[in-house]
């Protein structure tokens, strides 16, 4: 009977004892999404399709990694005719650009499971460094990495000529993701 | 002159800004839709939606001072039953005028856009985003708008029949030409 207790009490603590470290990421528990203003009108859309890989040891968070590459084919742009106008060369251009990616640099770590992700988005074939805050909740079958920022569309060349005017389409683009995984 | 031939300067104002706004935000739908996506269509869209609002705001005002004020009686001679046709005419005008700025607004938010009434005032969304939703209010939308063309149609007709073949001052109730004499 101590013996099973013990036993017990062992494996429960065993997750804690080791440092776990995320690297599986669950993509039907994860979303890219994004929402943006139209003529004062907040539109959302998201992507369906991207894989993500990274790295997160919750005890070293200063060395994770964090890639994810985006199939810019799989947007909802808020309707279907958005959708096929945002495949066009004034947007994303995406017989010649079908992907948008990001690559972390450096992962800064502020305490209280929120970090920031400092690396590079690739849109339109331009790169931009980008200053994204994480936060990181852990969970019992999967943890998740909540993070948000906005990005300008005209840095990297989205919606140019005529839709360049920032008072119809706004220039801000809120972007939201989650990204979930499980560790080792 | 007798004040009781004419409807009230409230009544004719709203009247006719209500009939311009229509006048111009009805073709306005006819031509938006057509139109392949750029800037301007999204503009056009909004000033359609915020017509539309204000429509229906303009509407209500108007409803709540007919119930208020009694418009002028119709000469005595006309026949009865042209009586309750422009009794049941003008209550279904009313009614559409205040439901078609309804089921776009309801359009707008089944197809995922909200309406922000000149993009200041949000509306709230009643209904979800969902497609089918979306395309059926777009032909609900459609449909009143052409049976209300066809009412006022009728309504216009009738009132330049009275005006001109039957040779009555009917014009003056609505503050056209000059006020009748008595």
């Amino acid at each position: 009977m101590k013996l099973a207790t013990f036993t017990l009490l062992a494996v429960l603590a065993a997750p804690a004892a080791h440092a776990v470290e995320y690297t599986t990421v669950l993509p039907k528990q994860s979303s890219v999404q994004f929402e943006f203003r139209q003529m004062g009108v907040p539109v959302k859309g998201g992507f369906k399709r991207f894989t993500t890989q990274m790295q997160f040891d919750p005890a070293r968070p200063e060395a994770a990694r964090a890639s994810i590459e985006i199939d810019l084919g799989s947007i909802d742009a808020g309707s279907p005719e958005a959708d096929d106008e945002s495949a066009g060369k004034l947007w994303f251009n995406r017989s010649v650009y079908p992907k948008a990616t990001f690559v972390s640099k450096e992962v800064r770590a502020f305490g209280n499971n929120r970090f920031e992700l400092r690396g590079t988005l690739t849109l339109k074939g331009k790169p931009r460094d980008m200053v994204i805050p994480v936060s990181y909740a852990p969970g019992k079958n999967a943890s998740t990495f909540d993070g948000s920022f906005v990005l300008k569309r005209l840095d990297f060349g989205i919606g140019e000529g005529m839709w360049a005017d920032v008072g119809t389409v706004a220039n801000e683009v809120q972007v939201r993701f989650r990204i979930a995984a499980t560790g080792k | 002159m007798t004040a009781a031939n004419r409807y009230s300067t409230t009544a004719i104002a709203l009247h006719w800004l209500v009939a311009m706004l229509i006048f111009a935000t009805f073709p306005l739908g006819l031509y938006m839709v057509e139109l392949p996506l750029s800037p301007g269509k999204l503009k056009l869209y909004s000033y359609h939606k915020w017509i539309g609002v204000t429509v229906f705001l303009l509407v209500a005002i108007r409803l709540g001072w007919r119930l208020t004020h009694r418009p002028p009686a119709l000469p005595g001679d006309i026949a009865a039953w042209q009586r309750r046709a422009s009794a049941v005419a003008h209550g279904l005008l009313y009614a559409l005028m205040a439901v078609i700025p309804v089921s776009g607004w309801l359009m707008s938010s089944a197809k995922g856009f909200q309406t922000v009434w000149f993009g200041m005032l949000p509306l709230p969304d009643l209904v979800e985003k969902n497609r089918e939703l979306g395309e059926l209010l777009a032909t609900v939308h459609q449909v009143l708008n052409y049976v209300l063309l066809a009412l006022v149609i009728l309504h216009v007709s009738a009132a330049l029949k009275h005006h001109f073949i039957e040779r009555r001052p009917f014009l003056q109730r609505m503050g056209l030409g000059r006020k009748e004499r008595t």
